[in-house]
């Protein structure tokens, strides 16, 4: 089968929209991660300040929408748009009329009617912030949608990256763990990638997708990879996905056991870091989880002042990346 | 086996069209008279006999189209589909016969309901069209359906579409029975255990996008074990929706071992691959999903060779709040029947991947076949099912612009070239555009 056809170019997804959102780490250049990084330094010295709070965002109003639980990046975007003096208003799945069966149409279609400038949202499903971009006027940043993306965790590992090791380009990053149910690592690997970082991934194999190589990273199976890396990034086993049967792994012992990241396994000084949440003692070992290099920590702090950076980047200098916001051509 | 609306035969002519019957060996420019519904002369300069005149000049006549693969819907869903807006459909795309599969609500698993369709079809139906039952008691893949008195009420085969026969005792014993009545079994392939989870093709772009795989195994190790029980019984067998390039090779290794197996392709599969699903349109979200470009060109050359004899739209209609959503929360399926001969003659016959005169054939001739259907041929005598094709004449798909009443289709927004200008179904002009 030597002969392959591309196909006719009107039936490819639609190339260089228009840019009004953060919805994928794949539509942002290299220049638009430089901007956002430099922005969310300059907000990092800010908060050295006595007084913390910007006055920035002053009668913008943020929705965080969520429809899956959430500690980290609920509250930081909350934390980030009321250190811009940016209203806030959160809606979660529970408590909501999405608990009386509500669709996302609907409730996007209800909160949107309040005009929010920017809508951060967070769904168990790939698509729903794009549904919600096509429905709303406002701003979309994704806060997490299903195994797809997670932008914002993807730029604040870079900001974190850079701050402890000085630079991102020619690191090699090993990504250990559930890569298959993994936002986090999807975005971390184009980010990465896209900075000029080399990526391995290390994981049982039913746990590291098929193809995943197309993306530009290496794969193996052997967990002493992770002693050449820079940086070890370790994965949650996340047990919430992991279908009833689906033997992805024989029990969590056993993956304990040949992936989890130990001392032994690490050389001194290696930095070692995780989206959390952490099973302490499942994926990474307390003792790294509480080591000096660990920046795990670090990755929190960050977070606030990255996610600080994207909601002033998209409503002062215009978007950061994005999609198209074609009319919605669904039936 | 198959019903429609009763009502007058149409008599007219059709003046210079280029009439085009590759089975038939017919290729040229002539007259074609019909007398009663019947075609009664091809010619040129032909008496008009005072009949209705279309002007066919600039436009092909070829054999209507069958589609072995609808979902009407009805009974359960008619807010999808209905017998009457399923058939104008069919009708809109050039269409002279459907065959419309059981998983409705309730299944056409007796003979009770399916007969109370075909006396749907007998009062609504603007094209012929067969019902097929299912194999198994409420598609559950526990007990055999009766199939002889479904067949003597008038399945036209058997099936349990949009779910495999997971037991292969159970199946063993449907290809042993089903041989009484003299009709075929057309199977949905897919192992559940595999295909759990999955919403796309497993491969790179399900990699990247983390939308869960379907691996292309769970459609191929049911074609094959399908495959060797139809050997083991010498029963004919029909693959439904082949979507795998190791299915058709499983199916061509069958056929050259003697297996009477045909097999058909459906308008999205031969068109598009899983790159499609990086817009996340749950437009492109379809049992089996759509593979790869390797995929594809096997689909291709096994149509051009003819071991997939069928193109098949599996028309699948769904309720619009159903499939405005996120992708993985969507329902599988796409609308095609009033855009399939418009959507391949772009998409194949326009650069050169196939002929004109093999998709013709794929789409009347093959399927005809296939289910032992009368074939809808340009010839004297023969009962005139027909379509005026316009090769020329490009168009955009609307939501606004169908007939079904549904508008899921993968087309939304794109330009087509190739419309159908008129269907004769039965000798009666039953679509005009």
């Amino acid at each position: 089968m030597a002969d392959i056809r591309v196909m006719r170019e009107d039936l490819l997804p639609p190339k260089q929209p228009p840019r009004r959102h953060l919805l994928s780490v794949a539509d942002l250049t290299r220049h638009d991660v430089e901007r956002l990084l430099a922005t969310a330094r300059s907000f990092e010295r800010s908060l050295e300040r006595e007084v913390k709070k910007l006055p920035t965002l002053r009668g913008r109003t943020v929705v965080n929408l969520f429809f899956e639980s959430s500690t980290r990046t609920s509250s930081s975007f909350e934390l980030a748009a009321k250190r811009l003096s940016a209203d806030t208003m959160s809606v979660k799945s529970s408590g909501s009329s999405v608990d009386k069966g509500e669709s996302l149409k609907d409730t996007a279609l209800t909160l949107g009617a309040y005009d929010p400038d920017v809508i951060v949202i967070r769904h168990p499903h790939i698509g729903a912030p794009q549904l919600v971009a096509r429905l709303t006027q406002s701003h979309i940043v994704n806060a997490g949608d299903g195994k797809h993306q997670h932008p914002t965790q993807a730029l604040l590992d870079l900001y974190t990256i850079r701050e402890a090791l000085g630079r991102i380009e020619g690191l090699h990053v090993a990504i250990v763990g559930d890569v298959l149910h993994s936002r986090v690592a999807r975005s971390d690997i184009q980010a990465l990638t896209l900075m000029g970082a080399r990526v391995t991934l290390v994981g049982p194999p039913a746990l590291i997708p098929r193809g995943i190589e197309a993306m530009g990273c290496e794969r193996t199976t052997e967990i002493d990879a992770i002693r050449a890396a820079d940086v070890v990034y370790v994965l949650r086993m996340q047990r919430e996905r992991m279908q009833e049967g689906a033997n992805y792994v024989p029990s969590l012992r056993e993956y304990a056991a040949r992936w989890g990241v130990t001392p032994e396994r690490l050389r001194p000084g290696q930095k070692v870091m995780h989206p959390g949440p952490m099973n302490r003692g499942v994926e990474i070992d307390p003792r790294v989880a509480d080591a000096q290099e660990a920046l795990i920590e670090t990755q929190v702090r960050s977070g606030l002042v990255v996610r600080m950076a994207v909601l002033y980047d998209l409503l002062t200098r215009g978007p950061v990346a994005v999609e198209s916001v074609v009319p919605l051509q669904v039936a | 086996m198959l019903a429609a609306r009763q009502r007058h035969s149409d008599s007219l002519v059709v003046t210079g069209a280029r009439a085009l019957d590759p089975v038939e060996g017919l290729d040229s420019q002539v007259d074609v008279r019909v007398d009663d519904g019947v075609i009664a002369a091809i010619g040129t300069a032909l008496p008009r006999n005072e009949h209705r005149v279309v002007d066919g000049a600039g436009l092909t006549l070829a054999p209507a189209f069958v589609d072995p693969h609808v979902h009407l819907r009805t009974p359960g869903r008619e807010d999808e589909e209905t017998v009457a807006t399923g058939t104008a459909a069919a009708a809109a795309g050039g269409y002279c016969a459907i065959l419309a599969m059981p998983n409705t609500d309730p299944v056409v698993d007796s003979a009770a309901v399916l007969g109370s369709l075909l006396d749907q079809a007998k009062a609504e139906a603007e094209v012929p069209v067969g019902f097929l039952a299912s194999i198994t008691k409420r598609q559950a893949g526990g007990e055999l359906t009766e199939m002889g008195e479904l067949a003597d009420e008038g399945a036209v085969a058997f099936t349990d579409d949009g779910r495999p026969v997971v037991a292969p005792a159970l199946m063993w014993r449907a290809l042993q029975y089903a041989s009484i009545t003299g009709r075929r079994l057309a199977v949905h392939c897919e192992d559940p255990t595999l295909s759990r989870g999955g919403h796309m093709h497993e491969g790179m772009v399900s990699a990247e996008l983390g939308i869960g795989g379907w691996p292309s195994i769970a459609e191929s190790v049911m074609v094959e074990r399908d495959l060797a029980l139809a050997a083991y019984e010498e029963q004919p067998l029909h693959l439904l929706h082949l979507s795998a390039r190791e299915s058709v090779e499983a199916l061509e290794r069958a056929r050259a071992a003697g297996v009477r197996a045909t097999a058909e392709a459906t308008p999205h599969h031969l068109v598009l691959t899983d790159e499609a699903v990086r817009s996340l349109d749950p437009n492109v979200k379809m049992n089996p999903p759509l593979g790869t470009e390797h995929d594809r060109q096997a689909l291709l050359a096994a149509l051009r060779t003819g071991a997939i004899s069928c193109i098949a739209t599996d028309h699948a209609p769904h309720a619009r709040h159903e499939k405005e959503v996120p992708f993985e929360e969507a329902p599988f399926g796409v609308t095609g029947l009033e855009t399939a001969f418009p959507a391949l003659y772009t998409h194949l016959v326009e650069p050169g991947v196939l002929t004109l005169e093999t998709l013709l054939e794929r789409m009347s001739a093959g399927p005809a076949a296939a289910y032992g259907l009368e074939r809808p041929r340009v010839a004297v005598g023969a009962p005139a099912n027909f379509v005026l094709l316009d090769t020329n004449a490009s168009w955009r798909v609307t939501e606004r612009g169908f007939r079904s009443r549904s508008a899921n289709s993968w087309l939304l927004g794109k330009t087509l070239t190739g419309r159908v200008r008129l269907t004769v179904a039965a000798g009666r002009v039953v679509h005009e555009s």
